[in-house]
């Protein structure tokens, strides 16, 4: 499970990519097409390989005007199930 | 039904290939290499590709790496927006053209494995130091830094190497591997008896699958293809006829699936002679059995006919002749006694002797 000062990453050939066709955004991983939600793609948007997971959850609750606890419940989750996936990695 | 747009295309680049193996899925009549599309006429195709909604592009063949231009074939599918995937044996590529792929923008690889040995993998492949050649190209890939998935084809006679397949995939940084149990058309039709697994060996994998799942959960993720002749269902074909997927040949014939040449009947158009939307939206091929009102009994009326869309047509016609009828997979399908009987046969005779490819001109 992701911590509070895990730094997550997408790694190589992982990428947000807007989809112009069906509109909205698209996670493109290896062989693999995810559609994402606002607020998948508000996480998402957010992970620049530098910021920890806590000051991502920060910011989002800043921005979405959100309890922080629950922002990073969310979050968690959705980073989690990327993370069983390989389409994220994370740095200490 | 209202028609969504494609989301993956599988471009077969070119027929020819250095391997031999015995469950090739190209069709029996291979394109020879002076009626193959070029290199700007592709281009074309992946830029009209992305206009209708493909985001994955799957660069595949015969062996992708054959094409002398396929650097610029990635530069120009890249160029057009799309996902770019190279399904490759590895050979044919060096580390001046892996690098030449990474500068291009090249997305991700696809590496086959024939055998977790040379002895076994070189036999299946009928090519000497074909293995040693595909760790080399594994190296560099980690090297270089692409994504990898590894794609392991098991059959009757290396479905116990599965668990060192893993393990490699593991050693190798590969972020998947697909474990995909043999099917058969085409040419495989040809090595049933020498590839078809038996009952046990289908059990074993899918518990060596179970295993390594829960163990590499996070490190490796596991795709498997199940042995379909020992499965109670079918699999649902292509995400559904004419839903998901195309394939262009590499004449520039457009299908809704690799095999659909084997259904007689079927008129395919070419890129050639129309755009991609109209073919995928209006081809009669693409219309035959999307959605479910080419359906008879026992699919039409089944719960499960929008899950697997009634199995796979090319198989309904390989083995029931007739492709509009169940796949005889399922349970439900009055040929699938008989099938899983011959099943059975094949895998309890002694395995004759394979019946290698031969390469396109």
């Amino acid at each position: 499970m992701i911590g509070p000062d895990d730094i997550p990453v997408l790694p190589r050939g992982v990428r947000l990519h807007r989809d112009r066709v069906r509109g909205g955004w698209v996670l493109l991983a290896p062989e693999r097409t995810l559609a994402l939600d606002e607020t998948g793609r508000a996480i998402l948007a957010e992970i620049d390989g530098i910021r920890s997971f806590a000051a991502i959850a920060a910011a989002l609750a800043a921005a979405y005007d959100a309890p922080e606890a629950e922002i990073a419940a969310d979050s968690q989750g959705f980073l989690g199930a990327l993370l069983d996936r390989r389409f994220l990695e994370i740095r200490q | 039904m209202s028609v969504p747009p494609p989301i993956a295309m599988l471009a077969e680049l070119t027929h020819r290939c250095p391997l031999a193996c015995p469950y090739c899925s190209n069709p029996l009549e291979l394109t020879r290499k002076d009626s193959e599309l070029d290199t700007a006429a592709w281009a074309d195709i992946f830029r009209q590709a992305a206009d209708l909604g493909v985001l994955q592009l799957h660069l595949s063949g015969g062996e992708p790496a054959t094409r002398r231009d396929l650097t610029d074939l990635v530069a120009e599918a890249r160029a057009a927006g799309l996902y770019t995937n190279l399904i490759t044996s590895g050979i044919g590529l060096t580390e001046k053209r892996l690098r030449a792929l990474d500068a291009a923008g090249l997305d991700h690889i696809q590496l086959s494995l024939q055998g977790t040995d040379a002895a076994m993998a070189d036999r299946i492949g009928g090519y000497h130091g074909g293995f040693e050649r595909k760790l080399e190209v594994a190296r560099l890939i980690g090297q270089i830094g692409f994504p990898l998935t590894l794609n392991a084809v098991l059959h009757r006679q290396n479905l116990h190497q599965l668990p060192r397949a893993i393990e490699m995939g593991v050693e190798m940084g590969a972020r998947r591997i697909e474990v995909a149990t043999v099917q058969f058309h085409g040419w495989a039709l040809k090595n049933r008896a020498a590839l078809m697994p038996t009952r046990a060996q289908a059990r074993a994998a899918d518990a060596a699958v179970a295993e390594a799942r829960a163990r590499l959960k996070g490190v490796l993720v596991i795709d498997y293809v199940r042995a379909d002749y020992h499965s109670d269902y079918p699999k649902r074909c292509m995400g559904g006829w004419g839903t998901t997927g195309l394939n262009v040949t590499p004449e520039g014939t457009v299908l809704p699936c690799h095999a659909a040449q084997t259904i007689p009947g079927l008129v395919f158009d070419s890129l050639r002679d129309r755009p991609l939307a109209g073919i995928w939206y209006e081809g009669a091929a693409f219309a035959a059995y999307r959605g479910t009102g080419w359906m008879r009994e026992p699919c039409s009326g089944c719960e499960r006919k929008t899950v697997d869309f009634g199995g796979c047509r090319c198989q309904a016609m390989a083995l029931a002749g007739d492709p509009a009828a169940a796949d005889p997979v399922c349970i439900k399908s009055p040929h699938h006694a008989a099938l899983l009987a011959r099943a059975e046969a094949f895998a309890a005779t002694e395995a004759p002797e394979i019946l290698w490819r031969a390469a396109a001109g």
